[in-house]
């Protein structure tokens, strides 16, 4: 199998990528390419143009800027996983970095393709969401930030427009508990369901495959933030959620794992 | 498009289509079949070759995207006097292939891994194979072959 055909540039700064995209409907941008080949080998996303930032290493760095760390676009998911930093700052994200996929995975795949491609069956936008971080996105009219809760918008549809990079991310510490607990049966696999827990002050929970995007589980938050137990919270997992059903999970089988996961998590992350 | 990189120590230069993979580049461009399709959907590791010492996919990377990249296949692990590399030194000694059609893979994903992690504990050998599938099955003495590996690098 291999790609439709296609033009190849590589973009030597986010600038000049940023004016590939603006003179084309459907160029698409590839980072580590591991979401989108895979896309493109099936045919099933057929951009003419390919405009390559992987080795854009203005975006390829993870710093402590105080009250939070910024990390850049490209930054491969084995970075994250062995960053001293975000093991000090941010412990959740590199651990999350750690279960995508396998070695090899991670040795290409970058956060922000990750993010970019929001997928809501994929492990670090769930994370994000529960660390409610801010996405830096530019474009050719300047940078603006999105919230984590307002960029997942649809099945593989992020509040990204054509013409715009995300160029970085930013991560607010974690001085409290968390935990990220990713059920799945087979090795390298996809999350059937996970569970992101944060505990920044007040407790954020999301999930990973409740929906198109990741989701937070906002009646297990307002429960276990207003002093319910963390039997009674888990039990609210998938509240006002509609999981999908496929060959892997019922919709009620994934409703089941939601709570026991919220639950499982909610104990780690309090212990 | 001509791209230019380093394959197992040589230059080489081709022109290929920008949607050549970067595993049929190996293979039908240079030469080198050691390197295996499997699934062809990033699932198996039977394509996994070394892009600067790190283990990767071929399936799942474009040639254009290794341009001026150091590439290291199964070919160029041995040295060139034909002696083999340690990993594959494991793999024959402890039985660490049936049939041998995941085998470069393995040993390629093996050695990455053991760059990373030099002293490994079993279960640390089985999670950083976890990309790549046996289709005979031989996973006992693939882990085997990886531990006594690290032993002999070790040394
Ligand atoms: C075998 C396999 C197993 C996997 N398992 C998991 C898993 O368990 N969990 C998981 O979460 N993920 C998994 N993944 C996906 C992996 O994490 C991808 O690497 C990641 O989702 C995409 O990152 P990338 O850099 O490869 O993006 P690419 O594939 O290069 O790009 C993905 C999309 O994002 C866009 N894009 C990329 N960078 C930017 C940017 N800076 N600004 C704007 N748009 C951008 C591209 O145009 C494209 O549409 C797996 C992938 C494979 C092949
Ligand atoms: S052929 Fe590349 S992962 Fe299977
Ligand atoms: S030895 Fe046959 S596939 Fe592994």
């Amino acid at each position: 199998m291999f790609p439709s055909t296609f033009d190849y540039v590589r973009a030597g700064s986010v600038a000049e990528a940023i004016s590939i995209l603006d003179g084309s409907d459907d160029a698409k941008l590839i980072a580590g390419g591991h979401s989108l080949l895979p896309l493109m080998k099936l045919r099933l996303a057929a951009p003419s143009t390919l405009v390559d930032i992987g080795r854009l290493s203005e975006l390829n760095y993870i710093e402590d800027r105080g009250d939070h760390v910024a990390i850049g676009a490209l930054t491969r998911h084995r970075d994250l996983e062995t960053s001293a930093v975000l093991k000090h700052s941010v412990p959740i994200l590199s651990h999350v970095a750690g279960e995508v996929g396998d070695p090899a995975v991670r040795h290409r795949g970058t956060i922000g393709g990750s993010i970019a491609h929001g997928d809501g069956a994929s492990d670090l936008p769930a994370a994000v969401l529960a660390l409610d971080a801010t996405m830096v996105v530019r474009s050719a009219s300047g940078e603006r930030t999105v919230p984590a809760a307002n960029f997942f918008k649809g099945f593989l549809e992020t509040d990204l427009g054509q013409g715009e990079v995300l160029t970085e991310i930013r991560v607010p510490k974690v001085s409290g508990g968390w935990a990220y607990k990713k059920f799945n049966r087979r090795a390298q696999d996809w999350a059937i369901v996970g569970v992101a827990v944060v505990r920044n002050g007040s407790t954020r929970i999301s999930l990973v495959n409740m929906g198109s995007t990741p989701l937070r589980a906002s009646a297990s938050e307002n429960a276990i933030n207003q002093g319910a137990s963390i039997e009674e919270a888990a039990n609210l997992a998938s509240e006002g959620i509609d999981p999908p059903s496929d060959l892997n999970a019922s919709a009620e089988y994934r409703r089941h794992l939601a709570s026991v996961l919220v639950r499982r998590a909610l104990q780690e992350a309090s212990a | 498009m001509q791209v230019t990189m380093t394959v197992n120590g040589q230059t080489v230069s081709r022109d290929v289509e920008p949607r050549t993979l970067l595993v049929h580049f190996l293979r039908d461009h240079v030469g080198l079949t050691g390197t295996n399709v499997g699934c062809d959907t990033s699932s198996c590791g039977a394509c996994t070759v070394h892009v600067n010492g790190e283990s990767v996919k071929s399936c799942t990377m474009l040639a254009v995207q290794a341009d001026g990249q150091e590439i290291t296949t199964i070919e160029g692990l041995a040295s060139p006097e034909g002696e083999l590399h340690p990993m594959q030194k494991a793999f024959q000694e402890n039985h660490g292939l049936q049939c041998g059609f995941c085998t470069p893979g393995m040993v390629m994903a093996a050695t990455s891994f053991l760059k990373e992690n030099p002293h490994p504990t079993e279960a640390e050998v089985r999670l950083g194979l976890e990309g790549n599938l046996c289709r005979c099955t031989g996973y006992h003495n693939i882990v085997k072959s990886v531990l006594a590996a690290a032993e002999s690098m070790g040394e």
